[in-house]
């Protein structure tokens, strides 16, 4: 990754692939995403931050969710935390929704950036649509929230309010590399971020640099490229000072 | 080989992701085509790729041979 021209990854506290059953293990998870993870990916050259929240596929777990945001604070002082992620919604059950309440509000209390899961496939309209009405009764800073895998049917509602919109790129189920490539050319792409993903699904990083190679195929310059790719997202991840990968220009000889 | 239910659940997605990129190719030239102002001055590839399409949604296939006969259906495209 580092030799594709990656500087930096980010980690979203993440659903491990099984529905954890005590808060003692997101809190064993969060400190080796914030004090692990960060020295092993230096040894490759990547800076790597990451998000600490509980993913919306555990947030049916009430008392869980409860106990781990009441720990969770302490771990948005990491160095290397950039705020409340993921958090959003799966299936847009009540718990979920009342879980996003309550992320969303910690990261509102502590002026932290936030990062939204909406749902995948069939829920994916409605999903969407609820976290924006969730959004839209708090008191929130649009500027500071980040809604992820945005697609064709759900992307004009997401900017429209204001908020960031993500494409997070997959080899099968969400947003493909063209496909993000059509839609950074449909939309103004002043709030728009593409990254790719390694979970616990089929997921490729390399999408991610598939999109580029796309971008510049349809003839957008180097230039064009950067903006989208790199300097979008130090421009939203910026707005926490704990990221400090500026924006760049390409200078011509 | 699989059972019809093990099929569906194997390649559904991929399947709904090739159809996708299908879906969105025909946006990308239909976009093209309004900024640009012209159509291609030869649509044939276009419109075998409709055609195709066609063929594909024809409910009775009793041969089960849809890509037999999408490759024929391309041949007679260059």
């Amino acid at each position: 990754m580092a030799m594709s021209g990656v500087v930096a990854v980010c980690e979203p506290a993440f659903w491990a692939g099984f529905d954890r059953r005590s808060p003692e293990t997101f809190i064993d998870y969060f400190a080796q995403i914030s004090e692990f993870e960060p020295t092993r990916a230096a040894e490759f050259g990547i800076q790597h931050y990451c998000w600490v929240a509980v993913n919306p596929k555990e947030a049916e777990n009430t008392e869980l969710t409860q106990e781990v945001l009441r720990q969770m604070p302490e771990f948005l002082e990491k160095p290397t935390c950039l705020g409340v992620g993921e958090t959003g919604l799966h299936k847009s059950t009540k718990n979920e929704i009342d879980s996003l309440e309550a992320h969303v509000e910690i990261a509102m209390k502590h002026d932290q950036l936030v990062l939204i899961h909406t749902p995948h496939l069939s829920d994916k309209a409605h999903g969407t649509k609820t976290v924006l009405e969730v959004l839209a009764g708090m008191n929130v800073n649009p500027d500071k929230i980040w809604i992820d895998h945005v697609e064709e049917q759900t992307i004009e509602s997401v900017l429209d309010a204001g908020y960031w919109a993500g494409m997070t790129l997959y080899p099968v189920t969400k947003c493909s590399p063209r496909r993000a490539v059509d839609i950074l050319e449909k939309y103004s792409t002043e709030r728009l971020l593409v990254n790719s993903s390694a979970d616990w699904g089929p997921s490729d990083p390399f999408t991610l640099q598939e999109s580029v190679v796309e971008f510049r195929r349809r003839g957008h310059t180097l230039q064009e490229a950067v903006e989208i790719y790199h300097n979008n997202p130090c421009r939203f991840l910026g707005q926490n000072p704990k990221w400090d990968i500026k924006p760049i220009t390409i200078s011509e000889e | 080989m699989l059972t019809p239910k093990i099929t569906l659940d194997t390649y559904y997605l991929e399947a709904r992701r090739d159809l996708l990129e299908v879906a969105s190719m025909l946006d990308r030239y239909d976009r093209s085509v309004e900024k640009v102002g012209e159509k291609a001055e030869d649509e044939s590839r276009l419109t075998s790729l409709l055609e195709a399409l066609a063929l594909l949604s024809e409910k009775n296939h009793s041969q089960a041979n849809r890509t037999e006969q999408l490759l024929v259906h391309f041949a007679k495209v260059s």
